[in-house]
């Protein structure tokens, strides 16, 4: 390659939001119904049913806009888009064009290279479209319209971005700053956040923008990152071999690692946007702002850096505490109940990770309570249990949230202190290894090693691993 | 009196006195629906059956007194673009031949609570696009004051069975006139109120921001009795407007001493039938001798209510209509190859010429490159219509004038020049871009016995302003009835 590129991208990304409730009905918005069963007149577009606006969606997207230090447009409307497909009950999807809720904001991302800020062009509101099933077998499509009228804000940055770390860092960003608003669980793989990827390439040096694609169907960071790759490649192929690139829209392929044309700008479609005349101007009063950002919670930086400063955590550690709000709500709620930061964050960084991994889940698919680990921290303390024991006894905590106190009781774990009943026992096992009495009093340390073994095992390993070495060396010694 | 005679409060009255049961007026109505309808055709959809049960239910209630509304066990007939649940509701569209609705709309519900008995669903131009019912899917309706006439649109068939005694009162919607124009042209009464009086709920929208349900009657106190009982603040419409003077009926007070009254001069001039002018100046002569003030004034802007109502409503209707398409319900084409072939081959079956007129004329101005010069130019200029009547309004309590140019013109002679038409909506379509409340009731016929119809205009929320200068009109001018 001659000449140096440099790559272009900004993002669209669509993200759920979590209300109980659809956009413009009061159907649920709850995942995984049969189909068609959270449905009303409003969200199957039934002639004469008309929408009212859910004012919790206004709530989150000014949440998410503040976060993001956006201007926020305080008489802000509703546009129609108009395009026919099935999964659009009405023909024409309520969103937002001329007046979109929330523009011009920033977010800052920390990569390899340093810290960034990325531009927001805007943020709107709009309704999600139902889902088509293509039954291969009957030969047709169905609609199921459960996910019709599901709230949706669109975030779209400017192209501000240049490579797939600055683009992950961006949507790492997003999702915490969302999951900690409460706004959205934004989920890739569900779809609950959706990512679509503008990119164009130009040769260094130069500032007017190639032409760009758009790319589609990114359900993982992983494939973002690979779609990235592949489309910068496949566009400087194409300026090289003196070809142009055509500004399209691309489906990315992420088994075949490929992507094809969807549709070209050519057949692009004239949405004929318009006012939604049934859906009065949403007008945002200053005293409305002023109650959301009083609501705003702590966000993970200012959260990562009290765990550093109150609870003395290293950084790397209180970045993983804080990299779902699950965890640390998880991490704050155990310290509280058992006030030892350090031993929370050990079982969380360690064993917990650890089964993670094992069980191939994420920190959102953690389903123990604060108390239970606590608990656990407690009995450790007050030596009750060895870290042993405490081990086996997390992982039933990690898959039934087993109380442990209960757990440790009825299946007779708990330390056995009773110094006479282990001075017995000891006795007895060297009594029955004279061997390796013998191999000690020749200088053979590791034989002590071989009888605190043995008699750990007699005890079924409930003993308390320090008492048992004293108690040996004082019998080997008499 | 014959029952069918009697006005819906009359016959109200008669109902919870006992002298009438609610299944003998049903009945007696639905014996009147069967002689007239080969002659007139206001209906689509008759239900015999669920209007009898419906009666003896409403009967029962009305004698235990849980039913005690000055309207309850009236029969009333529905413009066929209210949704009503399990009744077939075709806006007068082949698309819609076969659809029943899941649920009943909110001004349909509102007289269901206040007792009506529903008799069916009335004809009327395909999706409110015309001015004669003669784009109606389903065959013309006739003017029952003269069958070789239009009975005028689009609820030209809730206005023929109000006047051929096919129903005591009925529900129509206007979104250009399409209460007041019919109802002049039948010789009966009709109120469009100010949007977002009656909830849109359950209206198969035409041009949203300007469609409005409202009455049908044969005089000023049935019409006023009727909007109180449709008139409510509904929480699923976001137009609608929560409001506290919804007693129309306290209006129905016989005197206009002191009220001020004025007479757009643009209404009088050219293109306005002569036998239709001295009406509607005998009529203002009427409120004068009254003790009315009466005074000519310029209105302006009139000449652009028609261009920037037609680019609004068809705008809005390309829209509105693209939801029927063949897939959840309604027409769908028997043989086709793909979605786009099903969509374009149902949507042509199931479509008339008019109705793709406008869905054509408003996807045009709603395109990119033609938004600004049409559909914002067109806002601009209904901003303006606004302000104009806001004027007339500091000065006028009421602003009277002719319902239409004309008396209902012959069937078959509208259609042939749509431009024509379109002409005919001058003096309604400025009410509805303005959201203000018009009504119209008749005065006086022309010299071939055609009803004449007087509108009047009133501020916003000014109903009984306007029903109150009606009612007196009606108590004084017997003979207009």
């Amino acid at each position: 390659m001659s000449r140096q590129y440099e790559t272009v991208i900004g993002l669209e990304v669509h993200v759920e939001l979590a209300t109980k409730t659809k956009i413009f009905c009061g159907c649920s918005t709850e995942f995984g119904g049969a189909p068609n069963t959270h449905t009303c007149p409003v969200c199957t577009g039934m002639p004469g049913s008309l929408p009212v606006l859910n004012r919790q969606v206004v709530e989150y997207a000014l949440a998410v806009g503040l976060a993001a230090n956006c201007q926020i447009n305080q008489y802000c409307k509703f546009d129609r888009k108009n395009y026919f497909y099935p999964d659009n009950p009405q023909n024409y999807q309520i969103s937002q064009l001329y007046l979109p809720i929330c523009h011009d904001g920033w977010v800052e991302i920390d990569t390899a290279a340093g810290k960034k800020k990325i531009g927001i062009h805007e943020i709107h509101m709009e309704e999600d479209a139902g889902k088509l099933v293509h039954d291969e077998w009957e030969d047709c499509s169905l609609v199921d319209y459960n996910r019709s009228g599901v709230p949706l804000i669109e975030i779209v940055s400017e192209p501000d971005m240049r490579n797939a770390d600055e683009v992950i860092a961006y949507l790492e960003k997003l999702r915490l700053m969302i999951q900690y608003l409460g706004a959205s669980d934004c989920k890739l793989q569900e779809g609950s956040m959706r990512a679509d990827v503008n990119l164009s390439v130009r040769e260094a040096g130069t500032s007017q923008l190639g032409t760009r694609t758009e790319m589609k169907n990114l359900n993982s960071f992983k494939a973002i990152a690979r779609a990235i790759e592949g489309e910068r490649k496949r566009q400087i192929e194409l300026l090289e071999e003196g070809k142009k690139v055509i500004q399209e829209t691309r489906r990315w392929d992420d088994n075949k690692e490929s992507s094809y044309a969807m549709r070209s700008k050519e057949d692009a479609r004239d949405y004929r946007y318009f006012p939604d005349p049934d859906l009065v101007p949403v007008v945002i009063s200053d005293q409305w702002i002023q109650e959301i950002r009083s609501r705003q919670p702590e966000m993970q930086p200012e959260k990562m850096a009290r765990y550093q400063e109150e609870f003395q955590i290293p950084e790397y550690d209180a970045r993983i505490l804080t990299s779902t709000v699950h965890m640390a709500e998880l991490f704050e709620k155990t310290t509280g109940l058992c006030g030892k930061p350090k031993e929370v964050s050990n079982w969380l960084m360690v064993e917990t990770m650890r089964l993670l991994k094992e069980h191939e889940q994420t920190p959102e698919d953690l389903c123990f309570s604060p108390e239970n680990l606590a608990k656990l921290i407690d009995l450790v303390a007050g030596g009750a249990i060895n870290r042993t024991v405490a081990k086996t006894v997390f992982e039933r905590i990690f898959k039934e949230d087993v109380d442990p106190e209960k757990y440790v009781e009825e299946n007779g774990l708990k330390m056995v202190n009773d110094q006479e009943a282990l001075q017995k026992t000891i006795e007895e096992i060297i009594a029955a290894n004279p061997q390796s009495v013998e191999d000690y009093k020749n200088g053979k340390e590791k034989a002590m090693g071989y009888l605190v073994g043995q008699t750990m095992r007699a005890m079924k390993g409930k003993a308390d691993p320090g008492l048992v070495n004293r108690i040996v060396k004082e019998c080997l010694t008499k | 009196m014959s029952i069918l005679k009697m006005t819906a409060l009359e016959l109200g009255r008669k109902i919870r006195s006992g002298d009438i049961t609610v299944p003998e007026a049903t009945q007696a109505v639905l014996e009147r629906i069967r002689t007239q309808e080969p002659a007139i055709h206001a209906y689509v959809t008759v239900d015999e059956e669920g209007a009898l049960k419906r009666a003896a239910q409403v009967q029962a209630r009305i004698q235990d007194r849980t039913l005690v509304s000055p309207l309850a066990g009236v029969p009333v007939a529905v413009k066929d673009n209210l949704c009503t649940k399990g009744l077939r509701t075709t806006c007068g569209s082949n698309i819609l031949y076969n659809f029943a609705p899941t649920y009943t709309a909110e001004a349909v519900l509102n007289l269901e609570k206040a007792g009506a008995v529903v008799l069916g669903k009335t004809n009327m131009d395909e999706f409110a696009m015309g001015s004669t019912t003669e784009t109606s899917a389903f065959g013309v309706t006739r003017n029952p004051r003269n069958t070789d006439h239009v009975p005028g649109g689009s609820s030209g068939g809730s206005c023929a069975a109000v006047a051929a005694g096919e129903c005591f009162y009925a529900l129509g919607s206007d979104t250009g006139g399409s209460i007041r124009q019919p109802s002049a042209f039948c010789g009966v009464t009709g109120i469009k109120p100010t949007y977002g009086t009656v909830s849109r709920y359950g209206l198969i929208a035409y041009g949203s921001s300007l469609d409005q349900v409202g009455p049908v009657a044969k005089n000023v106190s049935d019409c006023a009795a009727v909007l109180e009982a449709i008139a409510s603040y509904d929480k699923k419409d976001s137009t609608s407007i929560p409001r506290k003077d919804l007693d129309f009926t306290s209006a129905l007070v016989d005197d206009v001493k002191g009220m001020k009254i004025g007479i757009p001069r643009d209404y009088l001039g050219e293109g306005l039938d002569h036998e239709v002018r001295e009406g509607v100046m005998r009529a203002a002569g009427v409120l004068k001798d009254r003790g009315a003030v009466v005074e000519e004034f310029d209105l302006s802007l009139v000449e652009y209510a028609i261009p920037a109502y037609y680019v609004i409503a068809s705008a809005e209707a390309s829209s509105n209509l693209s939801r029927f398409d063949g897939v959840k319900y309604g027409l769908r084409a028997k043989e086709y190859e793909g979605l786009h072939q099903m969509y374009k081959k149902s949507r042509s079956e199931g479509f008339g010429p008019e109705v793709k007129r406008r869905i054509m004329l408003g996807s045009f101005v709603l395109s990119s490159g033609y938004y600004d010069a049409y559909y914002l130019k067109a806002l601009r200029t209904k901003a303006l219509i606004k302000q104009a009547f806001d004027k007339a309004f500091r000065d006028y309590d009421v602003i009277l004038g002719p319902a239409a140019p004309t008396t209902a013109p012959k069937l078959g002679e509208s259609l042939k020049d749509p431009l024509k038409m379109y002409l005919g909506d001058i003096y309604t379509v400025s009410v509805n871009l303005a959201g203000i409340p018009a009504m119209t009731v008749p005065c006086g016929t022309d010299s071939g016995g055609l009803p004449i119809g007087l509108q009047l205009m009133g501020d916003c929320f000014q109903e009984k302003k306007i029903i109150r200068a009606a009612y007196t009109f009606e108590q004084t001018d017997r003979e207009g009835i």
